[in-house]
C-alpha cells in the first residue's frame, strides 16, 4: 500500500515537475524574444533538416550552408525596417512520422519561411502541416515530384528525378556504351526507388537488373555478386551515403569492375572517404554544385568550417564543400530574397511573393515555374571520384537535349 | 562449373555471416538455456563493441585494442546482467524481458547520441581485411578465416563445458535451477560467468562482421542479433551445436535467397523459417524436450 | 441497488466524455496554429492515437496475459487499409506514380474505411493467431514479432505495388485536419475531437470488454491458464478472441496515425514502435486501462513537446549545447524507462484504475467520519 502510494506520489511529482518545466522554458523564449524585440526586430526561417537517421549526414552538410550564409548577411531589410534573422532548426530524424512533429515545433516557434528537407519522404510527410498552417516552404534538395505536386506551399530550389535520371541513363549509354544497367534501391525509400524507377524508364525498364535491399542491411555482397553475375556494364545505386559506403568497400573486396552511378545523395566526403586509396572503383555522380564554381563562396566557406569545430565536424571533418551546402546557402538568400518582396515577416505574404522571386546563386540561377514552384533547371553536374586524392573530379555538365 | 563459379560468391558469404551469427548465436542460447531470457540486448552489445573499436582505435594501436575491445564487451556483459537482469530474478518472466528491451533502447539511444546518428567507419585490421581471389572468387580474407575461427571457438566452449567444474556447473543450472542452487552451486556467479562468455563471443564476432562490412550505425545490431536469436531457436535453444548450425543454415539460405532476385525477403524469410520451426517443431533440430514452451 | 449504480456509472461516463469533447472543441478554437501552444493539440491528437493503441496492447499483455510483440504489424495493416481505400480518384494517378494510378479505382468514406482497417488487422490476427497462440510468453512474442517483420516486407514489396504503393508514400487521403463543420460562414475544426472522440469511444468499448464475463476469462487466463482451463474455459477460444479484438483496435489505431501523419509508409511501423508502446504499457501499469491512457499522453508530450529542448542545447534555462545535443533527449527517456522497469515494476498505476483511487479516498472519509 505504502509502496503503492510512494510509486503514484512520485508519478505525480515527474508529471508536476514535466508540466511545469515545459511552459517555463517557453516563457524565458519569450523573454528572449522580447528583449530582443525591444533592440531590433526578428524574423525566423525554421530549417527543416535531418540531424540523425540515414540522412543525417546531409541533412547536416545542408543546414551548414544555410548557417553559413546567416553568418554572412544575418539582417535583411523588410519594409524599410531591418531585421535580425533567426534560423530554427528542428531534426526530422530522417523518419516519416517524426517529421509532423518537428514540422509542428517549426510552426509553434512562428517561422516566416522553412528551409529544407534533405531527403524527399520526409518533406512529402511535413508539407500537409506546413500547407495547413499557411507556411511557405522551400526544398533545398528534395527531387522528387511529389514534394511541390499538387500544392501552392512547397516550393524547391533544385531539379527533379526524373530530370536526373535521365540524365545518369544518357550518360550511361554515351560514355561507357552501357547496354545493361544494374539498379538498387532501398525498401521503402522514396529517393532511392524513385530515382531508379526514372532511371529504368529512360535506360529502358528490359535492360535492367532492379534489386532492392531491406533497412539495416550491411551485407551488400550479394548485391554486388548479382550484378557481376548479371553481365551489367554500370551499377547504379542511389542510395543513403550510411549504404553507400559499404556498397563501395564490397565492390573494392570484390572487384566489380564496373562504374557506379548515383545521384546527388552521393556527392559527399562521406563517398570520397570510402572510395580513397581503392584504385578499382570509378563512382560518377550528378550534383548541383561543382566546387571551383564560385571562389568567393568556396574560400568564404572554408574559412568558416576552419574557424568553428563544430560545423567541421558536422561537415564530416574537413572543409570539402558539398553541393548541399551550396544549395542550402543558396535556399537562404532565395527566402531573403522572398522576405524582401513580400515586405512583411508574415509567412501569406511571403508565400504570395515566392513564385516571382528570381536569384542569381552559386549554383546558377534559379527562378521558379508555374506549374508546381519547382526551379527551373536544365543542367546537372557530373563529377567523378579520384581515389588517389579523395576529391571530385569534374567530367562535364550534362542537360537533356 | 558455370553454376558453381556464379554462385561461390554467394555460398562463401553465406558461410562467412553464417559464422558470425554462430557467434552471435551462442550468447542466445547460452542465456536462454540458464535464464529462460530472450536478451534482446545481446545485438546491442555487439553494436556496441563495435563502437567502442571504432573510438578506441583511433587513439591506441591495434594489438592492443583488439583484446581491450573483446574485455571491456565481456565486462559490458556482465554489468547489464547485474544492474538490470538480477534484481529481477524473481519476478515473472515477462518483466525480465522488458528490462531486456529496456536496455536495448538504451544502448541505441546512447549509440545514437554518441556518434550524433551517423555511420562510423570500421577500421581496416590489416591481414584480415585484405583482398584475396580462391576459385575465382574476389573476396575478403575474412570471410575465409570466420567458419573456421568460429569452430575454433565453438570446439573450445564445448570443452570448457564438457570439462571444468564451471562448465558442469552451467549445465547442471541449465537443468534444474533450484536443485542446483541447494547443491551449492554458486548460481548468482555462473550466470555471471553465462553473461562473460556470450559477450566474449559477440565480440569477437563484431571483430569479424565489422571487418566484412565496415559500418557501425547504432541500429546495426538489430537484425543480426533477432537473427542469431532464430539460429538459436532452429538449433534448438540451450544446445551451443545446435545454434552454430542453425547459423550456418541461415546464413548461407539468406545469400541464396538474395542471389535468387528475392531481395525483399532476405530478411522476411528468416522470420517465415522461424514461424514455420516453432509450430511443427517448437524444439529446434538438437533442442531438448522442454515441456514450458508448448 | 445494482441498477441504480449501473445507470449511475453510465451517467457519471457519458457527463464525462460530453465535457471532455467540449473542452477539446474549445480548446481547439481557442489555439491558433501558429501559437506556442499548438504543440498542445498535436500532443493531444497523437497521444489518443498511441492511447488507443496501448490500450489495445494491454487487453493483451496486461489482461490477457499474451505477450505479443505484433502491435506494429497490426498498426501497418490499419494504416495501410485505410489510406489505400480512401485517396480520392483523382489523385490515385498522381500518388501511384510509378504504377499507373494502382488497381483501386474507388474511395470509400472515412468512417467505413477506418472500420475496415480494424476488420483486416483481425482477419489477419486470426490466421497468424491459428498457429502462434499455442506458443508460450517469450515464443510467442518472438513469433509475433517476426509476424510484423514479414508483413512489412510484403507491404513493400514492388510486385504489389498497384495496391500498396511498393515502397511509396501513400497521401492525399481524408485527414483529422479534414474535419470541420460550417456554422453559418464560420468553420468550426474538428481535427483534435476527431481523434479523442474515436480513440474514447474504441476504449469504453474495451472497458466493456473486460469488465464482460469474457474480461473476467481473460483475467483468469491470466492468473493461472491450467486451472482456468479446469474451470471449464476454452483456452484457444479465449485467446483467440483477446487477440483478434486487440488487433482489430490496434488496426484502428494505425489507421488514426495515418489520419495524424498524412502520410504512410510501410518503413516506420518498425519493430522499434511496438516496444514504444510496450514500454508505455509498463509505465502505466500492465493491466490498468487509465494507466496506458495516462502514460500515453505522458509519453507523447514528454517526446514530441517537454523534452525537445534536452536536443536543441537549452533545458529549464540551462544552455549546455556540449551535453544538451542530438539524442540526449532520448537518453533521459531511456533511463526514465529503466528506473521504471527496475524499481516502480507496477508503474503509475499497477493495476488500479483511477476511479478505484476516488472509491478508496471516500471509504477513507466515510470510515473517518464515523
Amino acid at each position: 500500500m505504502k509502496k503503492r502510494i510512494l510509486a503514484f506520489v512520485l508519478a505525480l511529482c515527474m508529471v508536476f515537475a514535466l508540466a511545469a518545466c515545459g511552459p517555463k522554458t517557453e516563457n524565458n523564449d519569450n523573454q528572449n524574444n522580447n528583449s530582443n524585440t525591444t533592440d531590433e526586430k526578428v524574423v525566423k526561417i525554421g530549417i527543416f533538416e535531418p540531424a540523425s537517421g540515414d540522412n543525417g549526414a546531409g541533412g547536416k552538410q545542408e543546414a551548414l550552408g544555410a548557417q553559413y550564409a546567416n553568418t554572412v548577411q544575418p539582417t535583411v531589410e523588410i519594409g524599410g525596417e531591418t531585421y535580425k534573422v533567426e534560423l530554427v532548426p528542428a531534426d526530422n530524424q530522417s523518419s516519416n512520422d517524426k517529421a509532423p512533429s518537428a514540422a509542428q515545433t517549426l510552426i509553434s516557434a512562428g517561422v516566416s519561411v522553412v528551409l529544407g528537407s534533405y531527403g524527399s519522404g520526409v518533406s512529402i510527410a511535413a508539407s500537409d502541416i506546413f500547407g495547413d498552417a499557411g507556411v511557405p516552404a522551400i526544398g533545398v534538395s528534395c527531387t522528387n515530384p511529389q514534394v511541390t505536386a499538387g500544392n501552392s506551399h512547397y516550393f524547391r530550389i533544385c531539379f527533379l528525378d526524373p530530370f536526373q535520371g535521365t540524365v545518369l541513363a544518357n550518360f550511361a549509354k554515351e560514355n561507357f556504351s552501357a547496354t545493361k544497367a544494374y539498379c538498387l534501391a532501398k525498401l521503402g525509400d522514396d529517393y532511392s526507388v524513385g530515382l531508379c524507377n526514372y532511371f529504368m524508364q529512360a535506360f529502358g525498364e528490359e535492360n535492367c537488373v532492379y534489386e532492392t535491399f531491406p533497412e539495416g542491411t550491411s551485407d551488400y555482397s550479394a548485391y554486388v555478386t548479382n550484378a557481376k553475375n548479371n553481365g551489367c556494364d554500370v551499377f547504379f545505386a542511389p542510395v543513403s551515403t550510411e549504404a553507400a559506403a559499404l556498397i563501395i568497400d564490397q565492390a573494392v573486396a570484390q572487384d566489380l569492375g564496373m562504374p557506379i552511378l548515383a545521384g546527388d545523395t552521393w556527392d559527399s566526403n562521406v563517398i570520397t572517404a570510402a572510395a580513397q586509396g581503392k584504385s578499382n572503383v570509378q563512382i560518377y555522380v550528378t550534383t548541383f554544385y561543382q566546387e571551383g564554381g564560385n571562389a568567393e563562396f568556396d574560400e568564404g566557406f572554408k574559412a568558416y568550417l576552419n574557424s568553428d569545430s563544430t560545423a567541421m565536424a558536422n561537415n564530416g571533418g574537413n572543409d570539402m564543400i558539398a553541393a548541399t551546402s551550396a544549395m542550402g546557402y543558396d535556399a537562404y538568400f532565395v527566402a531573403l530574397e522572398a522576405l524582401k518582396a513580400a515586405g512583411s515577416t508574415d509567412p501569406a505574404a511571403v508565400m504570395a511573393a515566392l513564385p516571382s522571386v528570381t536569384y542569381e546563386g552559386v549554383s546558377g540561377a534559379i527562378a521558379f515555374d508555374d506549374v508546381n514552384g519547382d526551379a527551373i533547371r536544365d543542367a546537372a553536374y557530373v563529377k567523378v571520384c579520384n581515389t588517389e586524392t579523395g576529391t571530385w573530379d569534374f567530367v562535364s555538365v550534362q542537360g537533356i537535349d | 562449373m558455370e553454376f558453381f563459379h556464379t554462385n561461390l560468391p554467394h555460398l562463401l558469404s553465406g558461410i562467412s555471416v553464417g559464422g558470425q551469427y554462430a557467434l552471435i548465436a551462442i550468447g542466445y542460447t547460452m542465456v536462454y538455456g540458464i535464464l529462460r531470457l530472450i536478451n534482446f540486448a545481446h545485438g546491442d552489445v555487439f553494436m556496441v563493441a563495435g563502437l567502442m573499436m571504432v573510438y578506441l582505435s583511433a587513439a591506441l594501436p591495434l594489438y592492443i585494442t583488439i583484446p581491450l575491445v573483446v574485455l571491456l564487451t565481456a565486462l559490458l556483459g556482465f554489468t547489464i546482467e547485474k544492474v538490470a537482469y538480477k534484481p529481477l530474478r524473481n519476478s515473472p518472466r515477462m518483466s525480465v524481458m522488458i528490462s531486456a528491451i529496456g536496455v536495448s533502447y538504451l544502448l541505441q539511444n546512447l549509440a545514437l547520441y554518441i556518434t550524433g546518428g551517423l555511420n562510423q567507419n570500421y577500421p581496416a585490421i590489416p591481414w584480415i581485411s585484405d583482398t584475396v581471389t580462391i576459385f575465382g572468387a574476389v573476396t575478403k580474407r575474412v570471410t575465409i578465416i570466420t567458419p573456421f575461427l568460429t569452430i575454433a571457438l565453438v570446439v573450445a566452449l564445448v570443452m570448457f563445458i564438457n570439462h571444468t567444474k564451471t562448465g558442469m556447473a552451467m549445465r547442471a543450472v541449465a537443468k534444474d535451477f533450484e536443485t542446483s542452487q541447494l547443491m551449492g552451486i554458486k548460481i548468482n556467479h555462473i550466470i555471471s560467468m553465462t553473461f562473460v562468455v556470450g559477450s566474449l563471443l559477440a565480440g569477437i564476432g563484431s571483430l569479424l562482421y565489422f571487418s566484412n562490412y565496415p559500418g557501425v550505425t547504432p541500429t546495426v545490431g538489430a537484425m543480426p542479433g533477432l537473427k542469431a536469436f532464430v539460429a538459436a531457436v532452429f538449433g534448438g535453444i540451450g544446445s551451443i551445436p545446435g545454434a552454430v548450425i542453425g547459423a550456418f543454415i541461415i546464413g548461407i539460405c539468406e545469400n541464396i535467397i538474395k542471389g535468387a532476385g528475392l531481395t525483399t525477403f532476405s530478411d522476411a524469410f528468416t522470420f517465415v523459417l522461424l514461424i514455420i520451426i516453432l509450430v511443427a517443431k517448437p524444439t529446434g533440430l538438437f533442442g531438448e524436450k522442454a515441456t514450458d514452451k508448448v | 441497488m445494482e441498477n441504480t449504480n449501473t445507470k449511475r456509472t453510465v451517467l457519471v461516463t457519458t457527463v464525462c466524455l460530453l465535457v471532455l469533447f467540449a473542452l477539446v472543441i474549445a480548446l481547439e478554437q481557442m489555439i491558433a496554429p501558429t501559437s506556442k501552444w499548438a504543440m498542445l493539440l498535436t500532443v493531444i491528437k497523437k497521444g489518443s492515437v498511441y492511447a488507443l493503441v496501448a490500450v489495445s496492447m494491454n487487453l493483451l499483455n496486461g489482461f490477457t496475459g499474451l505477450f505479443s510483440l505484433g502491435q506494429a504489424g497490426f498498426m501497418l495493416l490499419g494504416a495501410y487499409t485505410y489510406a489505400i481505400f480512401t485517396i480520392p480518384v483523382e489523385n490515385r494517378t498522381a500518388v501511384y506514380q510509378y504504377f499507373d494510378g494502382g488497381i483501386i479505382q474507388f474511395c470509400l468514406p472515412w468512417i467505413i474505411a477506418l472500420l475496415l482497417a480494424g476488420v483486416v488487422a483481425a482477419f489477419f490476427a486470426y490466421l497468424i493467431g491459428l498457429p502462434v497462440l499455442r506458443l508460450k510468453s517469450d515464443y510467442l512474442a518472438i513469433a509475433t514479432l517476426g509476424f510484423a517483420e514479414i508483413i512489412r516486407a510484403i507491404c513493400q514489396w514492388d510486385k504489389l505495388g498497384p495496391i500498396t504503393n511498393g515502397s511509396n508514400v501513400l497521401k492525399s487521403y481524408t485527414r483529422f485536419n479534414s474535419f470541420k463543420i460550417d456554422l453559418g460562414g464560420t468553420t468550426i475544426s474538428l481535427a483534435t475531437l476527431a481523434p479523442v472522440a474515436i480513440a474514447a469511444v474504441c476504449i469504453l468499448v474495451i472497458v466493456l470488454l473486460i469488465n464482460s464475463s469474457y474480461g473476467r476469462a481473460f483475467k483468469a487466463i491470466r492468473d493461472d491458464e491450467i486451472a482456468a482451463e479446469a474451470m471449464g474455459i476454452n483456452l484457444f477460444k479465449h485467446k483467440q478472441l483477446a487477440f483478434c479484438t486487440s488487433s482489430f483496435f490496434a488496426g484502428i489505431g494505425g489507421a488514426m496515425l495515418a489520419m495524424f501523419a498524412g502520410t504512410v509508409q510501410a518503413t516506420q511501423f518498425k519493430s522499434a514502435m511496438t516496444y514504444e508502446f510496450l514500454l508505455i504499457v509498463v509505465i502505466g501499469g500492465m493491466g490498468s486501462i487509465t494507466g496506458s491512457t495516462l502514460a500515453s499522453f505522458l509519453f507523447i508530450a514528454a517526446s514530441e513537446w517537454w523534452l525537445r529542448g534536452l536536443d536543441m542545447g537549452k533545458f529549464l534555462g540551462i544552455e549546455a549545447p556540449d551535453i544538451f545535443r542530438n539524442g540526449f533527449r532520448l537518453v533521459v527517456f531511456s533511463v526514465i524507462i529503466m528506473i521504471f522497469v527496475l524499481f516502480f515494476r507496477k508503474g503509475i498505476m499497477g493495476t488500479k484504475e483511477l476511479p478505484d483511487l476516488f472509491k478508496r479516498r471516500k471509504k477513507a472519509e466515510k470510515e473517518a467520519a464515523e
